[in-house]
């Protein structure tokens, strides 16, 4: 369990480093009932002018809850969650997949409200996928 | 083709509410990779204070899709769904989603603007639970590229 008053504005959270295969997108298809094609189907992303099979945004979101609720412990404390989708993950038809690793950073601190501001990275070749991705974890 | 402005400031409440189960919160777990033992192990979700699993931040997008998409699919509103980027989203919870809420979704047209001749929505759901507690406030735009 995490003591509020130990936390440092600036101080980095544990980094997550992940590989998104097509498998993944399969079942996250399944979980979330996102059945769009061009996260599954090359031919129709080709087609509307993607490099290729891409990962749901909302899955590439999710990783990035993830650094946040491990953080956490109790993803019960997240009380926002918020991203930009600057950048699409593109996931070649490979067992490795594609590479994202996600990093994080103590962004504010609210001593009044005991909430901590946690600002997140998602990098992809070397590119921010995301922008403004920002997790609010409550503190009791 | 714009989309229809008389959207704009308009409420559209969904269908049946969404019955969030312990294995549709678990699937999502596993689908995200994620082995945090408060989405698979009731006791474990309970010893944190819960009544049930908790289901990750992003599993509200699970529960909003229904009421959301049966407006966004409206061919009235007219938005080219072929051309549709997702542009960004956020949660305010309110209080965490557990297995055995029964919760309902009201998606509001809060802007519909044209920006570099894209169409740009932005959509916010509101979620509540049986007893009409708000749960979860969703966020998000959606931009259509022209064509």
């Amino acid at each position: 369990m995490i003591d509020f008053h130990s936390l440092e504005l600036g101080s980095a959270l544990p980094p997550l480093t992940v590989q998104v295969t097509r498998a993944q997108l399969v079942r996250y298809a399944g979980a979330s009932g996102d059945f769009n094609p061009i996260h599954w189907n090359e031919r129709v992303a080709t087609s509307v002018g993607l490099p290729g099979v891409i990962a749901h945004g909302m899955l590439t979101m999710a990783l990035a809850g993830r650094i946040v609720t491990n953080w956490a412990g109790d993803p019960g404390m997240v009380s926002s969650l918020g991203v930009t989708f600057t950048r699409p993950v593109v996931v070649p038809d490979d067992d490795e997949g594609a590479t994202v690793e996600i990093t994080a950073v103590i962004g504010a601190l609210d001593t009044e409200a005991h909430t901590a501001r946690v600002d997140v990275t998602a990098k992809f070749n070397d590119q921010t996928v995301l922008g403004k991705a920002r997790g609010t974890v409550t503190f009791r | 083709m714009p989309l229809d402005p008389t959207y704009v400031g308009r409420s559209f409440p969904g269908a049946e509410p969404f019955a969030v189960g312990a294995e549709i919160i678990r699937q999502f777990a596993v689908a995200i990779g994620d082995d945090n033992p408060l989405y698979h192990d009731k006791v474990a979700a309970q010893s944190a204070g819960h009544l049930d699993v908790v289901a990750p931040p992003t599993f509200a997008i699970r529960v909003i899709a229904r009421a959301q998409d049966a407006v966004m699919f409206d061919p009235a509103l007219g938005l080219d769904f072929s051309m549709v980027v997702h542009r960004d989203q956020s949660f305010v919870h309110h209080r965490p989603i557990v297995a055995g809420d029964e919760l309902s979704a009201v998606v509001h047209i809060d802007a519909i603007r044209v920006l570099a001749g894209n169409d740009v929505l932005t959509v916010r759901t509101e979620v509540t639970d049986s007893h009409d507690t708000p749960v979860c406030t969703a966020v998000g735009t959606l931009v259509a590229r022209a064509s």
